[in-house]
């Protein structure tokens, strides 16, 4: 596919994988690279189009894949007893930038992964301004330090609420969390 | 309402609690406050077909400081919570809520971190209302139902209560 060859022309060394599933081309590139990548997307294949930017706590599905391939393990038991090579753990966080190019329809899915102890990611708001709330909902949500931001408060959650909410370690139903819960009556038949 | 009446020019006897509970249940003016898909059911209930003009709710009233009943249909954010308060706190004595849906009711089908569990948890509910949204018929049955609660009100009897427990703690009003 030709869009695939100049994204792979274009970023070169910077790319980490560049697949391609159900008609969407995925590129990873480097996590402290990210902003050279984009302006240069935008810049010289037309994606001047940020639709969104997506925050991934991809915890849970890793667990489910290790569980998995323990199970088929234990069923091959002692047949097979040449373990295959430990692979290095992939970081927990993903942030997804999903572009798009007006002018021939083209979408690109930009990924990056973000380690749990470094989770520092260059803001992209220089080269988007509409960057700046998708930004503020990824720190709100997942807790993800975009660096450069001009703003970066909470966007959804109150400003004092604790914790980051769609994170896989965080219960749905909350912690507990309330805000001015408790109404006091300001005087003597105040609830009449 | 038993009001006695004398034949005769003009002249009508009754006690003041009923004239002032007549006027109260005749002219409940709600104040919508839609902040989900249960508005739109509302929104019907107020529009011509449904017709919640007919029960008195006359006028939809945009500003708390003129309306009676808030009408609390859809879901309440905790993030909303102080905003719902205060809107109540600026409503005018006598006022009366009605909870319309499962939201407002008790959080409905959001069980979750960011949904307040019931508005009842933040202020006095009059009415509720079942129903994920409930029809407009729903909100009309308890419109009456809240008219038929101001009818039974004591509002000046209220008012003494009232008084005396400012007398007992010493404060101004
Ligand atoms: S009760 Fe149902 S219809 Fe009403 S606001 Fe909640 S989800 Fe929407």
């Amino acid at each position: 596919m030709a869009l695939k060859d100049s994204v792979s022309r274009l970023l070169q060394n910077d790319l980490i994988a560049l697949e391609e599933s159900a008609g969407c081309i995925f590129a990873e590139v480097p996590k402290d690279k990210i902003v050279s990548c984009l302006s240069s997307l935008r810049d010289e294949l037309g994606f001047n189009f940020l639709s969104d930017i997506v925050g991934v706590d991809n915890s849970a599905l890793y667990e489910a894949k290790a569980k998995k391939a323990k199970k088929k393990k234990d069923k091959e038991g002692e047949e097979n007893e040449t373990p295959e090579p430990e692979r290095p753990a992939l970081p927990r966080f993903e942030v997804i930038y999903l572009l798009l190019n007006p002018d021939t329809n083209e979408r690109l899915q930009v990924r990056i992964r973000v380690p749990e102890d470094d989770l520092k990611v260059q803001s992209i708001t220089s080269l988007w301004k509409g960057a700046n709330w998708p930004e503020r909902e990824c720190f709100d949500m997942f807790g993800i330090r975009f660096e450069g931001h001009p703003y970066l408060r909470r966007l959804l959650m109150w400003d004092e609420f604790p914790a980051h909410p769609l994170r896989k370690d965080y219960p749905l139903e909350g912690m507990g969390e309330e805000r001015h819960l408790i109404y006091e009556p300001e005087g003597e038949g105040h609830w009449t | 309402m038993a009001i006695e009446a004398y034949s005769g020019d003009g002249w009508l006897l009754t006690k003041l609690e009923q004239l002032i509970n007549w006027g109260r249940k005749r002219s409940p003016w709600p104040l919508p406050y839609g902040t989900a898909c249960c508005g739109i059911e509302m929104m019907a209930a107020l529009a011509s077909g449904y017709d919640m003009a007919r029960f008195g709710a006359e006028r939809p009233s945009f500003s708390p400081r003129q309306a009676d009943v808030l009408i609390e249909a859809g879901t309440i954010t905790k993030k909303m919570v102080p905003i719902l308060k205060r809107i109540y706190d600026q409503m005018a004595e006598p006022k009366w809520v009605i909870a319309m849906g499962a939201c407002a009711c008790s959080g409905g089908v959001f069980r979750t971190y960011s949904t307040l569990q019931g508005i009842d948890k933040v202020i006095p509910v009059d009415v509720y209302v079942p129903g994920c949204p409930p029809r407009p018929e729903g909100l009309l049955y308890a419109l009456l139902k809240l008219i038929e609660k101001i009818e039974k009100d004591h509002p000046l009897h209220k008012k003494a209560v009232l008084l005396k427990g400012e007398l007992q703690h010493g404060t101004q009003r």
